[in-house]
């Protein structure tokens, strides 16, 4: 009898927590399947914010916490949402989550708050979020879902940090509000300064900079679009 | 003559995709073809001039911090801003469907031209975006129907402008790892400098 048990008990945790295909599932879409650069999801809201490191990372932090939360309760919900209204659940599931966050923030962080405006109530229509819960929530166990929806928020949340760096190293000589162009200069007795790019702070440094990333992120792995 | 400044400025100095990144995934998924651009380009103005106005009165009479009052005057401390997200999506996607169905019902053709456009938009950034910015800014109902307009005009000049030139991209031999999203963020940084040139007017 009791070997029985046991023996269903292994049966259900046969597969081990961090799995060969549950760590692909987190590994993939941060370089192979990347939701920015080989998708093309997700890019209306945050190229906005990244005109500084800090206002990137707390936006990277609401999309990873949203991500999760969505997709584990969506694949909760699976089984019970008929398909016809299933993207009224997902926007209300998640404009749910998005406004949780922005309460949050402007309790904790009244100052982001500001600098982020609008743009985390945009969250809600990123196409990264309702795009992994069409494509993986709707057809998965929550405990895949959620590692799905971190490493997707994960690959979007390296690129857009990314480019924040460059945006801010380029564009205003520092880096996490950290001076780094004024450390450079006064380094070799203030002889010379190096100047700061404007365009950089401007959204088209964003395009440019993205594009650019974008090129050899594509080289490096070797996608090819048609 | 303000109504008329605000137009202008929604489309050329705050333009929605150069200024503020809004609806670029379907402005990068939808500007293959300038036929295609035309449509959802089309289908964005008309869906922007609708739901604007229509969270604005939502937001006036219902949501903002004492908007309740016209229903009693117990209401007067109520703030439901808190909802304004869930609301405004829910609007967005129910204006989509009932301007689809009117569309299907009075003017098929323009529904064949639109047609798989419209559910798209309900999740398009600049929708949002758009009654967002309509919020935060405070304008009047007749100022958000410019706006909505105005965003809608400036988004549809950039994704027919930009489908205008990958047209012509297409016979040109870019590096494999810049082929399709790479190019088109550089020639959208490109477009943006141009749109610069707008900035320094002062309307």
């Amino acid at each position: 009898m009791s070997t029985e048990t046991a023996e269903i008990k292994e049966k259900k945790v046969s597969e081990a927590l961090f799995s060969k295909r549950r760590k692909k599932l987190i590994s993939d879409p941060l370089v192979d399947d990347n939701p920015i650069t080989i998708q093309v999801l997700g890019i209306c809201s945050a190229l906005a914010v990244t005109t500084q490191m800090q206002p990137t990372l707390v936006m990277a932090i609401s999309v990873i916490f949203v991500m999760v939360m969505a997709n584990l309760t969506i694949s909760l919900l699976r089984n019970t949402i008929p398909s016809r209204v299933r993207i009224i659940v997902q926007l209300a599931v998640v404009a749910s989550l998005v406004t949780l966050v922005n309460e949050v923030l402007k309790a904790f962080a009244f100052d982001m708050y500001k600098e982020l405006s609008v743009f985390v109530g945009l969250i809600i229509t990123n196409c990264i979020v309702m795009g992994r819960l069409e494509a993986f929530a709707l057809g998965n166990k929550p405990y895949d879902s959620i590692l799905d929806g971190f490493g997707s928020a994960l690959g979007y949340s390296w690129i857009i940090l990314a480019v924040a760096f460059f945006r801010e190293l380029l564009g205003s000589g520092s880096v996490f509000g950290v001076q780094i162009y004024d450390g450079i200069s006064s380094l070799f007795g203030g002889e010379f300064s190096l100047a700061t790019n404007g365009l950089m702070v401007s959204p088209v440094g964003a395009f440019i900079i993205l594009g650019l990333i974008i090129w050899v992120q594509r080289t490096k792995t070797g996608y090819v679009e048609h | 003559m303000e109504l008329f400044s605000l137009a202008i400025k929604s489309i050329f100095i705050d333009n929605m995709v150069f200024a503020y990144f809004l609806g670029m995934c379907s402005f990068l998924a939808v500007s293959k073809k300038v036929s295609t651009a035309i449509g959802l380009g089309a289908a964005v103005i008309f869906v922007l001039t609708v739901t604007v106005p229509v969270n604005w009165l939502l937001n006036e009479f219902i949501l903002k911090e004492g908007a309740l009052t016209w229903a009693s005057a117990s209401l007067a401390g109520v703030d439901l801003s808190f909802l304004r997200f869930i609301m405004f999506i829910a609007i967005i996607a129910a204006m989509v469907q009932l301007v689809e169905m009117v569309v299907e019902k009075f003017a098929p053709a323009l529904y064949g031209a639109l047609g798989i456009f419209l559910p798209l938009i309900a999740v398009n950034c600049a929708i949002l975006g758009g009654s967002l910015f309509m919020a935060q800014r405070d304008y009047t109902l007749a100022e958000s129907t410019v706006y909505g307009f105005g965003s809608g005009t400036g988004f549809f000049l950039a994704i027919v402008a930009l489908a205008a030139i990958r047209e012509k991209l297409k016979y040109s031999n870019v590096p494999n790892g810049l082929k399709g999203l790479g190019i088109t963020m550089l020639l959208t940084g490109l477009m943006g400098i141009a749109f610069m040139s707008f900035m320094g007017i002062d309307l």
